[in-house]
């Protein structure tokens, strides 16, 4: 903040006037107070009846029924990783395809409609998303299944991977292309190798954005996975899947699943944290700087 | 490229010894050996891959559209317009009418806007004008870290902490002092469209301030100075230099703010109450149009029920869309100019 030239005019400043700028500061000193506020809450709630509800037995067994003590929800983790793992299948490589297409190829009508194509899909409720998931994937199936929480989780990642990496193609300067170029290298092994190679701690951070939206959400998981009480590995099947379990745990009127779902709820953070800091330590190691 | 074609197919002894040295080292080296003929038929091919992708997006979106559009015909042939206007919601007898989960959703995301707009431009005015360096990127990653939250888990600490505080200090404090105006009426449960509101204002005040932060520092530093320099306090240049040049992108990031209120399912679903009926009391319980597709989609028998609930989906879609257009388009007419990096 240039201060002097404030100083300088000072004197002449009348009474209400500065009165007016120190309630105005204050305003939104408080304002920027209140929204720490829940956000302090949330952590300190997640933390502390988190941790109190974590124990060996949530992690390694599949719940109880209702009225036994004990359980926990290790189907659900594992069936949150199931699905995450196929959405990603699904999500990535197209979502760096229509990337890497918008930032090599992209000029033009098409190009513009994709990238407004990509912004509305954004948008979109994860609600309705889950509605497409079941009349695409359910319906035709004719039971829920993994694969359909997958479909629908993928169609929720793709947007925000395809312009992250477009950006961050973007961002490669066009001498590096030129240079690859000069050597005699090929278009297509230029974008792969060095281009793509060059923006890859971007896009990877990308795609973990995109990771973390998805590894949370719930609404587009009600009526594709749908929740099962046991373990499933098989991708045709009905899975549990860890924000479903919360979901159902939250709202159920039995105080050990209310436990419970606290305890869902610290594993779920702490899964999307781990993922996001794991990937970005190994995606920041021996790539090029100064990129993103 | 064009380089390559004229030059390798007729390099002569010692020319081709040059380069095999100049490049020995580099890791492309095969590529020079590459016949012309088999790196054309490669670039094809990578090329369409990458269109397929692009296109896929596009496939996306229409199957999106297509889906809700034929799934929900049912529903539009039996009811029309008149589906959005009327009241009864009775699967047993077939009647769907969703004018109570329109109204639950305008009201508690006009509600959330109220209770985010001020905190929400305060924390990007403070943010952006006035905390000292050192905290400024701080303070930014923290509020945003309220966005990285799982929708689940604010219901979840919704109803174990917010509930109840509603419930028991500031639904009793608002019947008594505003019982009046008819909006605070009936028995305080701590659960509904206040509730629903409050969780929401929470949600989107992350998306709100980071556009209004992003627009605020479109603005050129010398609007800054110019005002500074006419004597202004550090308050009057925010308002006069600040804020009116980025008036139309802070309504921008209001309004996408507004378009994930009204799409938000999880944390709704699990405070307000889940009845369909419009009340005037913002203490009674509700319903809005995405949380009855999430409460009654996958126990929904008979088609034309089903079918009502896909069409509620699809308004909500291209509500959603509409909003999100108007957002962007707001926000560009600020950042535009500047290299800003729009993506919400």
């Amino acid at each position: 903040m240039p201060d002097s030239g404030k100083k300088a005019g000072l004197a002449a400043v009348s009474i209400r006037r500065r009165v007016v700028d120190a309630l105005a500061t204050g305003a939104a000193g408080a304002a920027v107070l209140l929204v720490l506020l829940p956000l302090v809450a949330i952590f300190g709630y997640l933390l502390y009846k988190g941790f109190g509800s974590l124990n060996w037995a949530f992690l390694t067994q599949t719940p109880k029924p209702v009225g036994e003590a004990g359980g926990g929800m290790a189907n659900a983790i594992g069936g949150s990783i199931l699905i995450l793992g196929l959405a990603s299948i699904m999500g990535v490589p197209l979502g760096i395809g229509a990337g890497i297409y918008l930032a090599e190829f992209g000029r033009g009508r098409f190009a513009d409609l994709i990238r407004f194509t990509a912004d509305v899909l954004n948008g979109v409720p994860s609600i309705v998303i889950g509605i497409v998931g079941y009349s695409i994937v359910v319906l035709r199936q004719k039971h829920f299944s993994a694969l359909a929480g997958g479909v629908a989780l993928a169609i929720m990642m793709v947007p925000t991977i395809t312009r992250a990496t477009e950006e961050m193609l973007l961002l490669v300067p066009i001498q590096v292309r030129e240079a690859a170029y000069g050597l005699g290298v090929p278009h297509w092994r230029t974008t792969i190798s060095i281009t793509l190679r060059t923006a890859t701690s971007g896009v990877i951070t990308g795609v973990m954005l995109a990771f973390a939206r998805i590894a949370g959400e719930t609404a587009p998981l009600l009526f594709t996975a749908f929740g099962n009480q046991y373990w499933n590995w098989n991708v045709n099947q009905p899975t549990a899947a860890l924000p479903l379990q919360i979901f159902n745990y939250a709202i159920s009127p039995f105080d050990e699943w209310r436990r419970q779902a606290w305890a869902g709820a610290l594993i779920l953070i702490i899964l999307i944290v781990l993922a996001v800091t794991a990937v970005r330590i190994a995606a920041g190691r021996g790539m090029l700087k100064g990129v993103s | 490229m064009g380089n390559r074609a004229l030059g390798t197919p007729h390099l002569s002894g010692p020319e081709l010894f040059a380069k095999e040295e100049v490049s020995s080292n580099a890791r492309t080296r095969p590529a020079l050996l590459i016949p012309e003929r088999s790196s054309k038929w490669a670039d094809g091919t990578f090329h369409a891959a990458m269109w397929g992708c692009a296109a896929a997006v596009l496939a996306i979106v229409g199957l999106i559209v297509y889906e809700l559009i034929t799934k929900g015909q049912l529903a539009w042939h039996a009811f029309g317009w008149k589906f959005f206007f009327t009241r009864d919601w009775d699967p047993v007898n077939d009647q769907f009418g969703a004018l109570p989960f329109v109204y639950g959703t305008i009201v508690s995301s006009i509600l959330a806007l109220i209770m985010s707009v001020p905190l929400a431009v305060g924390v990007a005015i403070f943010i952006t004008e006035m905390s000292p360096r050192w905290l400024r990127s701080g303070l930014a990653f923290t509020t945003e870290l309220l966005a990285a939250i799982p929708s689940v888990i604010y219901g979840l600490w919704a109803i174990f902490v917010l509930v109840p505080l509603l419930r028991l200090y500031v639904e009793p404090f608002l019947a008594r002092y505003f019982g009046w105006t008819g909006l605070f009426e009936g028995a305080p449960f701590g659960i509904g469209m206040l509730a629903a509101g409050f969780i929401l204002a929470i949600m989107i005040i992350p998306i709100i301030s980071a556009i209004t932060r992003e627009v605020m520092t479109a603005v050129p530093q010398q609007q800054r100075e110019a005002v500074l320099a006419l004597g202004a306090t550090r308050w009057e240049m925010i308002r006069v230099g600040v804020l009116r040049n980025a008036r139309a992108g802070i309504v921008g990031g209001i309004i996408l703010g507004l378009g994930r209120a009204l799409g938000e399912t999880m944390a709704v679903t699990m405070v307000i109450g889940n009845r369909a009926e419009i009340s005037r009391s913002l203490l009674a319980p509700g319903h809005t149009m995405a949380s009855v597709i999430a409460n009654e989609f996958s126990e929904a028998t008979g088609d034309l029920y089903l079918s009502s609930l896909v069409q509620i989906g699809l308004a909500l879609f291209l509500v959603t869309i509409v909003v999100n257009i108007l957002a962007q388009l707001l926000v560009w007419t600020v950042t535009r100019g500047t290299p800003a990096r729009s993506n919400a």
